[in-house]
Parts: C-alpha cells; sequence; structure tokens
C-alpha cells in the first residue's frame, strides 16, 4: 500500500481537528496552541505536495515567529471567559445562516465543478533532484517580479506605518547611552580621599 | 562482512531508517552527558578549581551518576498548573534538537536526509523549540517562570531575525539551500572556508547561536539573581533533565552548524598544503568536523566562564541595533561581490 494516502489522511485529521479546536477550546492560550498545531499539519500537507520551500516558510515564520509573539500577548492578557460565551444561542440565528453561506460559497468556488477529480488531474511526482526552492526562485524573480517587489514594498510600508504609530518621545525615560557608558573611566566614579587617621577620643 | 551487508540492503526501509536514527542519537546523548562534565571540569580549571573527581576515576562516572539521581527523583507538578502542558513543555524542547541532526551531514556520503532545502529545515525546527520553554513557563504557573519564558521568547525571536540573516548569507555564498552542497562550496583549504569572506557573518551567527540556546552571557531565560531559575523553576527529576538534555543538545547542534557552514565541515584544514594533505590523508572527514565542533563547544563553556551576564536591554540592543544592521549591510555587499566574482567567489 502507498504510504502518500496514510500520512495525508493522518495529518489531514490531525488539521481538522486542531482547527476545529481553535474556535471550540475555552482557554484562549489552547486555542492559540492548537493554532500552531494546525499550521504544523498544514505544512506536513504541504511537504507531501513537494512544496517543501512553502512548508517550511510555514513553519519558520508562523510558527517560529509570528504565533510566539502571539503567543506571548495571549497569554499576558487577562481574559475572563465568562463574557465571551454569552449570547451563544442569541446569536446562534444570525451564526447560522452566515455559516450555511460561507460553506457555499466555498463549495461554489472550490468545490467539484472547478476542482472535481475529471477537471484536474493528480499531480505527478517530481524527481528526486526536483528542488522546489530553486523552481519557486526563478519564477519568483521573472515572471512575477513586479508583484513580488510591490508586496514587499507595501509591507515596508506597513512597517514603518507601524513603527510611526508606536513612536513617541518620553522624556521621563531614564535612557542609557551605551556608548558614554562604556566610555566610563574609574575616575568619573570613584573618588579616593586621603585622610589622617583619626585618633580615638 | 558481505553476509553483514547483504543482511542490511535486505531489511526494510523503514528499520535502515530507524537504526541509522539510533546511531546518531545515542552519540549525541552521550556527548550531553560528557558535555556537561566537560563544562563542570573547563570550568573548575579556569577557576582554579578541580571540579568534579569524586565518582569514578577521575570523576568520569559523573554524568552516569548525576542522570540516575536525576530519573529517580519525583516529578512534582504544582497545583494548578496546566498539567498536560507541564510535560510537553520539556518534551518540545528536547524534540527539535535531537530532529534537526536529520540534515547533518557527519562526511560527504553520511547523512540521514539529504534534502533540497536542509538549511531552512534547520532555521524552522530550531525555531520551534521557543515552545517548549514558553510552555513550561506558562503552564507552570509561577510568576518566575512565566517571566523567564516571556524573556526568552523575546530573545530567541530577536535574534532569529540575525541568524537567518547570516544564513542568507551563507546560502548565497554557497549557491544552495543543501547543507552537503554548501561544504563542498568550501572546498579549496583554510582559507576558502566561508568564516573568512562572510567573517561579520560568522560572528553573528555563532554570537546569535549562544543566544538561541538561552546560555551565558546570554541566559536571561533562567537569570538565577533575578528570578530564580526563569522558565523552569518548577520543574524537578526527569522534567528537569530533559530541559538540560535540551539545552546541551542545542549547543552541539549550533556547534555542528558553524562548523559546517563557516568552517568547511568535514573538509581537511590542509586542502591544498602540499605536504601537510598527504600526510592527514587518512584522518576521516567525521573527525575533522568532530574536531571543529569541540573547538565550538569549548567557546561555548569558556563564554559561561567568563562573561557576566549581559543586561536585558542590551541583549535586545545587540540584537536589534547592531546584528541585525550587520547582517542587512553584507546581504548587498555580498551579492556585489559575488556578481563580480572576486575570490573566493567564480
Amino acid at each position: 500500500m502507498a504510504i502518500e494516502p496514510v500520512i495525508f489522511w493522518v495529518f489531514s485529521t490531525i488539521l481538522v481537528l486542531s482547527a476545529g479546536a481553535v474556535v471550540t477550546v475555552r482557554n484562549p492560550v489552547h486555542a492559540v496552541i492548537f493554532l500552531v498545531l494546525a499550521f504544523f499539519t498544514s505544512a506536513a500537507i504541504w511537504i507531501l505536495l513537494e512544496a517543501e520551500f512553502l512548508a517550511l516558510a510555514l513553519v519558520l515564520v508562523y510558527v517560529g515567529a509570528v504565533m510566539v509573539l502571539f503567543l506571548f500577548v495571549v497569554m499576558m492578557l487577562d481574559i475572563n471567559i465568562a463574557p465571551l460565551r454569552e449570547g451563544f444561542v442569541r446569536n446562534l440565528w444570525v451564526g447560522i445562516p452566515v455559516l450555511a453561506i460561507v460553506i457555499y460559497e466555498l463549495w461554489v468556488v472550490v468545490g467539484e465543478k472547478q476542482f472535481g477529480l475529471d477537471k484536474v488531474a493528480a499531480p505527478a511526482g517530481h524527481a528526486a533532484d526536483y528542488s522546489n526552492t530553486k523552481e519557486l526562485g526563478s519564477i519568483l524573480y521573472t515572471v512575477y517580479m513586479y508583484p513580488f517587489e510591490l508586496a514587499a514594498v507595501i509591507l515596508l510600508v506597513a512597517i514603518v506605518a507601524a513603527i510611526a504609530l508606536t513612536l513617541r518621545r518620553r522624556p521621563q525615560t531614564k535612557y542609557q547611552d551605551p556608548a558614554q557608558q562604556v566610555l566610563v573611566k574609574r575616575g568619573d566614579r570613584v573618588r579616593l580621599v586621603k585622610m589622617a587617621a583619626e585618633k580615638k577620643q | 562482512m558481505d553476509f553483514l551487508i547483504d543482511t542490511w540492503t535486505g531489511l526494510p526501509t523503514v528499520v535502515q531508517i530507524l537504526a541509522k536514527i539510533v546511531l546518531i542519537a545515542v552519540p549525541i546523548m552521550l556527548t550531553v552527558a560528557y558535555l556537561t562534565l566537560a563544562e563542570r571540569k573547563v570550568i573548575g580549571y579556569i577557576q582554579v578549581r578541580i571540579g568534579p573527581n569524586r565518582v569514578g576515576p577521575r570523576g568520569l562516572l559523573q554524568p552516569i551518576a548525576d542522570g540516575i539521581k536525576l530519573a529517580f527523583k519525583e516529578i512534582i507538578i504544582p497545583t494548578n498548573a496546566n498539567k498536560a502542558l507541564f510535560i510537553m513543555g520539556p518534551l518540545l524542547a528536547l524534540a527539535p534538537a535531537l530532529a534537526a541532526w536529520a540534515v547533518i551531514p557527519f562526511d560527504e556520503p553520511l547523512i540521514l536526509a539529504n534534502i533540497d532545502a536542509g538549511l531552512l529545515y534547520i532555521l524552522a525546527l530550531t525555531s520551534g523549540s521557543v515552545y517548549g520553554i514558553i510552555f513550561a513557563g506558562w503552564a507552570s504557573n509561577s510568576k518566575y517562570a512565566f517571566l523567564g519564558a516571556l524573556r526568552s521568547a523575546a530573545q530567541v525571536v530577536s535574534y532569529e531575525i540575525a541568524m537567518g540573516f547570516a544564513l542568507v548569507c551563507v546560502l548565497m555564498a554557497g549557491g544552495s539551500l543543501n547543507l552537503r552542497d554548501i561544504v563542498l562550496a568550501q572546498q579549496g583549504g583554510v582559507w576558502t572556508w566561508f568564516w573568512l569572506p562572510l567573517l561579520p557573518m560568522f560572528v553573528v551567527y555563532f554570537l546569535s547561536g549562544v543566544a538561541e540556546t538561552n546560555r551565558a552571557p546570554f541566559d536571561v531565560a533562567e537569570g538565577e539573581s533575578e528570578i530564580v531559575a526563569g522558565f523552569h523553576v518548577e520543574y524537578s527529576g526527569m522534567t528537569f533533565a530533559l530541559f538540560f538534555l535540551a539545552e546541551y543538545a542545542n549547543m552541539i547542534l549550533i556547534s555542528a552548524l558553524t562548523a559546517l557552514m563557516f568552517f568547511g565541515g568535514w573538509l581537511s584544514p590542509f586542502q591544498g598544503i602540499p605536504v601537510l594533505e598527504s600526510w592527514f590523508a587518512w584522518v576521516p572527514g567525521m573527525a575533522w568536523l568532530f574536531a571543529k565542533m569541540a573547538v565550538f563547544l569549548f567557546l561555548f563553556l569558556w563564554f559561561r566562564a567568563t562573561f557576566p551576564r549581559y543586561r536585558y536591554d542590551q541583549i535586545m540592543r545587540l540584537g536589534w541595533k547592531v546584528f541585525l544592521p550587520v547582517t542587512l549591510i553584507w546581504i548587498p555587499v555580498l551579492g556585489v561581490w559575488i556578481m563580480l566574482g572576486i575570490w573566493p567567489f567564480h
């Protein structure tokens, strides 16, 4: 028996269960941890699709950096969970139709009419020396050069905006200039006083 | 001999891979055990002490005694601790440190998994090891542990960026993400190893590695003087031992990676030198790799014995305001360098 379907089903089961747990568990920290698990398992599925660069980048960026900071914030928040869960039944009559519409839209877009087995053939496996990274790099820097650069510039603008929003002068903080600290000599801080020994009275 | 080879090739692939994993993991565990002894001995001699010398001849059985002691100690789980995460913390700290060894080439043909994106795999896995510390800090339900976890998380994320950019330089110079190809690109003797053309990157990478493993002088995550023992303050027995194993396994990993990426891995340092090259031709490549790793491991111990702990704001300053700009400048410099095809890139 081929091992790929087994791997796929194991990881996709974990993925769906953990994605479900993200929105159902009570503790927000647990929800974030389940989200990490969901990212990790979807990376595993991408590896199965021979997209190892994207999979590893997903783990590196989302699991390794974004979710760490996310967890960082959620752990420090003192969230009272009870008010968050109030009105579950009251809002249900809005929620269910929205859910139905979302599922219908998903089905229309990625359903069997567009991506059925007769429409899209199973992708052929690549040889062992196939390099997903090289492939991605060569297409990103030739065909998609301008979109790629544009995305980079937009991200840069976002960084500048975020810094501009949070940057403020805080004159009351006791800022230490490391260059000045390094330059300090003993004579600046310690004063040796010479004095004659005093006698007992 | 033929019989042995036949039996080996007759085994199913899964069994072969498992055997190779055991062949890598068991020596790592032994190295970790004796690295703890080496650390205590080295620091002891640096501080004009003798270090452990009671258990076994010259204290050589000390790590075994420590291991037995830790294995038989009670694992205490604090009240109100999150039990599942509390146990998962140490496991998650150790697992990436061991899993990363899958792509480490010990010699030209000796790799468990010669994957195309090896460097990225290592970066992704080592970035995941911070979860062990965060889980431990949060699940312990203790202020000190939590503070340690937060410090560690911020520190690891900060230094990872500089580390990642240093690795970008390595992959630019090597022209590949595959660790074996990166080593092969350094062929030609000591002067063409990447430590020289990438000298600033080597310094940034190794120091970021020290910071990533939370070793002195970057060990504010433990910070005994302020937060008792940081993230592992509530851990005892085997769970504590796992954190210890993870820290040392990570040290060995960082040493191996530095040796591979900047010091030619298994390549002989006498390559290209007329007489010495043939004299030392009998030395297996693995021996060179281990010798280089030993030097870096010694540096780890030496740092710990020499430097006082950084203040937290200085750690952040070093990561963001020194290392990051250095790497950001070096990437375009290296790009132009490679484009012009000046030594050693042609």
